[in-house]
């Protein structure tokens, strides 16, 4: 890999569980993800992988635990506060406005970021406008680096699949963020795509820095991007380690071969 | 005290009116999802086609008006004529709508409730008619007697009807194969069609039964107050009885009817002289209001999680 | 001239923001102005004015209000007849105790008091959705008429709440001919409707959408629900708040809170059905659409039964077309007049080579 450095921990999440009404998601989980890492979670279906990074991003609220992002400790998050600092996501689902175009939709990305009124916005006079045409600028960079000049203007209702998820990760980047949460990035795409979206995600860890927290199902692509994986199973915490290290648990070989127990 | 309760009884078998118009909202809901805004008006529509269909059949078949052939071939055609409107709804209004937001079907559902709405008065003209079930509205004798609570004779008729009608749905639902159909189309659709359940021949089926219930609703509401345009209002009030019950509950629509029509009289008779009167036109709203704050997934409802 | 972009490139992300970022559509835009502002005062007869043009645009800039509410940010609303009889009410009231105050304060006032109406009747949106959300706006819809009837406060103390408003004037000028009333009408629904369409394309109207298309995606953005929702509720009650000013003021002269009924919501959730759900421009098709389509239904009745109509048929007719087309609309064309246009257009750049 190349100059990246990997720093201290940044986000922490402490006997992390969550449960709706009696169904148990998970389970006392805690680990670490540092600072410019390349985390992936794994795990079977079912395990509690996504409801882990909505636990992150304030979606859901666990019952017990604490998560340490950058220094401040919080029983939970929320959503805005998570995105205010720094953490952006995509979904398993793609999650994008269809009833937007792409620009629109990466846009949306930079709202938080933009700071006039509504009654300037609708005059869209003086610093309004500067501040909508400084922010285009900065999500053409988003579209250059994605190569998806050619569908601006699109809705995004119209794209095909593995083009939906480029967006949705735009709108991510579009924030700026510090940690991306990618659930299931490259679910559902062909080995064209996949090579793309892998590509785009060191990129993104390389060139910006961004920490990267994902799931992904298919393990190749685990084992070659992720420095450090940690294996959930049924909403419980089984191994935590470097690809090679979890590749070898006897536990996790278990989970993904179902032995009797 | 004694007063109080009349008015809450009062109130109570009022609530069952709506409850029976709740109830066909309800049936559509749970089947096919869709929050069926044209329900009052297909009650509307029920009780002045019959009675239309008995000022026009003595005439057709040369009997004298108000016997109890043509009280009856009346109830059958207007059964009918809500069966085909039913039927025509699914196919033309419905199937070409399945799979859009829930919030479309509404808007469907409230561009048919103006057109039935036209085409009944279209058909039977606008005036108010009155319409005769045989049934006295009177207070009965010897409950005012014993008790000194006036209670019309009615108004137990109407709770009975309700009662009965209430225990052939449940009867319906449980015990029968389309029933059992039905149950698991309402709980997924997918699910119900992959185990070869004809989705559209149960929601035919379903809207068939909700403009019976129609009809029911129709002939009691129109008895009551006559046949006329302010129908579909009072069938407005069915939507804060869905709150209150849950959009997916029978049982929810009649206990939701029941507060509804009470805590409305009672508000009425108690708040309303302290500010002018008339509250029960909004009351209701914001009942059910106050109450989706505490509980949205009403009182029979079940809460949904959203899955991300 | 062909309506082509061809040749005329952006070079700056300025010109690709612009409001109207085709030639042809620029010129077009100035061409339907100029003939609104300068032709039609000069060829349209008082009939046209004032019991067509008039009402056409007041209700463009209802439909504009509720299209910004359901169309723009999601949240459907059974009580848009209710917030416009705050703002018709609101004007006269200020009109009445404050005679010093310029009409179009007036206004601008009755629209902020709608607005402020407006997100009290849209709190429960921020716990409710889809049509548990119509019950709340229903229950505004109800509980307005009922208080501005009740309380005598607000009418001055007339019989059944009945206002006539105060003549318009501003700064001593008149607006006492249908000439005049028009082109006062016309002036503000054409600047509110330009202030409507950079609201929509600015990071405000973008997460109205989001919030439409996706809240959970808008929050995980950052997009605060609550503030998003209820200024989405104010900015379109404080439009229907004018709206109804205007339709007390320069179309009917004297309501009552009865006049706007459950009926007129209806038909502006229709206009906007039938116009185009997220669309400026749709909101004014919508408008002209449905109030012209029943004068137009009267006149062909007529014409059919040589003047002698069944009673009332011409009134359920109505009845049937609107909702037929409510229906057909939703099933044929949910974006309504407006994505026809958009679609006329689209093949328009195309042609005569479509491929």
């Amino acid at each position: 890999m190349s100059a990246r450095q990997i720093g201290e921990v940044i986000l922490n999440l402490e006997h992390i569980s969550l449960a709706f009404g009696g169904v148990k998601a998970l389970s006392d989980i805690s680990f670490d993800v540092r600072e410019h890492e390349i985390r992936a979670i794994i795990g079977p279906n079912g395990a509690g992988k996504s409801s882990m990074l909505n636990v992150i991003n304030g979606v859901y609220r666990p019952q017990h635990g604490a998560i340490t992002f950058r220094g401040r400790t919080r029983h939970d998050m929320n959503t805005h506060q998570a995105a205010a600092q720094g953490i952006a996501r995509t979904f398993q689902n793609i999650a994008l406005f269809r009833g937007m175009s792409v620009l629109d939709n990466i846009m949306t990305g930079r709202n938080l970021k933009m700071k006039h009124g509504f009654l300037l916005q609708a005059l869209y006079w003086g610093p309004a406008r500067r501040e909508e045409l400084a922010h285009r600028r900065k999500v053409e960079e988003v579209i250059d680096f994605l190569e998806i000049q050619h569908i601006r203007k699109t809705p995004v209702g119209r794209l095909p699949y593995g083009l939906q998820k480029r967006v949705e990760l735009g709108r991510a980047l579009a924030a700026e963020p510090s940690m991306l949460l990618l659930d299931e990035p490259m679910a559902g795409m062909n080995v064209e795509e996949k090579q793309d979206m892998c590509r785009f995600i060191l990129d993104v860890n390389d060139q910006f820095g961004t920490t990267i927290v994902l799931i992904e199902h298919d393990m190749g692509v685990v084992m070659d991007l992720s420095d450090r994986v940690v294996v959930l199973d049924y909403g419980r915490k089984i191994a935590d380690g470097t690809p090679d290290q979890v590749r070898n648990n006897r536990e996790v070989v278990d989970a993904y071969l179902g032995v009797a127990h | 005290m004694q007063f109080f309760f009349e008015v809450l009884i009062g109130g109570l078998l009022s609530g069952v009116l709506y409850a029976l118009v709740a109830l066909g909202f309800v049936l559509i809901y749970k089947a096919s999802g869709v929050f069926n805004f044209a329900q009052g008006a297909m009650v509307f529509f029920a009780a002045l086609t019959f009675v239309g269909f008995q000022e026009v059949l003595p005439g057709w078949l040369g009997v004298e008006p108000g016997g109890a052939a043509v009280f009856w071939l009346a109830l059958i055609l207007a059964c009918l004529a809500m069966v085909v409107l039913s039927i025509a709804t699914e196919r033309i209004v419905l199937r070409p709508l399945v799979n859009q937001p829930q919030i479309t079907l509404f808007m469907a559902t409230i561009g048919l409730a103006f057109f039935i709405e036209g085409l009944a008065q279209g058909i039977w003209g606008a005036n108010v008619r009155g319409l005769e079930l045989g049934i006295q509205d009177e207070p009965i004798a010897w409950m005012a007697e014993r008790t000194g609570i006036f209670i019309s004779s009615f108004d137990v008729f109407a709770a009975v009807v309700a009662g009965v009608l209430v225990a052939v749905l449940a009867v319906f639902f449980n015990r029968t194969r389309v029933g059992r159909a039905l149950r698991a189309v309402a709980d997924d659709h997918q699910a119900a069609l992959s185990i070869g359940i004809p989705l559209q021949v149960i929601w035919r089926i379903v809207w068939a039964v909700a403009g019976f219930v129609a009809l029911v609703a129709g002939l009691i509401w129109g008895a009551r107050n006559g046949v006329q345009f302010a129908l579909t209002f009072t069938a407005l009030k069915a939507l804060p009885v869905l709150i209150l019950g849950g959009f997916e509950s029978v049982p929810g629509a009649i206990v939701g009817g029941l507060i509804i029509g009470a805590s409305e009289k009672l508000a009425e008779v108690y708040l309303g002289p302290m500010v002018g009167g008339g509250i029960d036109s909004w009351f209701p709203y914001f009942m059910a209001l106050l109450f989706l704050l505490v509980r949205p997934e009403g009182l029979f409802g079940e809460r949904h999680i959203d899955r991300v | 001239m062909l309506y082509r972009e061809a040749g005329q490139f952006k070079t700056s992300y300025g010109a690709d923001q612009q409001i109207f970022p085709i030639r042809q559509d620029r010129i077009a835009m100035a061409a339907i102005l100029a003939f609104f502002f300068v032709g039609v005062p000069l060829l349209a007869n008082q009939y046209w004015l004032q019991a067509i043009l008039v009402p056409v645009l007041i209700f463009s800039l209802a439909a504009l209000g509720l299209n910004i509410l359901t169309g723009y940010a999601g949240q459907l609303s059974l009580g848009t007849a209710a917030f416009m009889a705050v703002g018709a009410f609101a004007a006269y009231n200020f009109e009445l105790r404050l005679p010093w105050m310029p009409l179009p304060v007036s206004f601008v006032l009755a629209g902020v008091v709608a607005a402020a109406v407006g997100m009290l009747f849209g709190l429960p949106s921020l716990r409710i959705k889809g049509f548990y959300l119509a019950v709340a706006t229903l229950a505004a819809q109800f509980f307005i008429v009922w208080v501005l009837t009740k309380f005598g406060w607000f009418s001055n103390y007339s019989s059944s709440g009945v206002i006539t408003t105060q003549k318009m004037q501003i700064l001593g000028y008149a607006f006492d001919t249908p000439v005049r009333q028009y082109l006062l009408v016309l002036t503000i629904v054409a600047v509110m409707a330009m202030l409507a369409k950079n609201l929509v394309r600015s990071s405000t109207g973008r997460a109205w959408m989001a919030v439409r298309d996706m809240d959970v995606a808008a929050e995980v953005i950052g997009i605060r629900l609550m503030h998003t929702k209820l200024l989405a509720f104010a900015v379109s009650s404080f439009y229907c708040g004018v709206a109804g000013a205007l339709y007390a003021y320069a179309y009917l002269g004297t309501v009552e809170p009865e006049g706007f009924n459950l009926d007129m919501s209806f038909r502006v959730l229709f206009m906007i059905i039938i116009g185009g759900v997220g669309s400026i421009l749709g909101s004014f098709l919508g408008a002209a659409f449905i109030v012209l389509a029943p004068i137009f239904l009267n006149v062909t009745a007529h014409g059919l039964f040589a003047g002698n109509i069944p009673a009332g048929l011409a009134s359920n007719l109505e009845l049937i077309v609107f909702g037929g087309l409510i229906i057909f609309f939703l099933i044929v064309e949910p974006h309504g007049l407006a994505r026809l246009w958009q679609i006329a257009k689209e093949k328009l750049r195309l042609w005569p080579f479509p491929y």
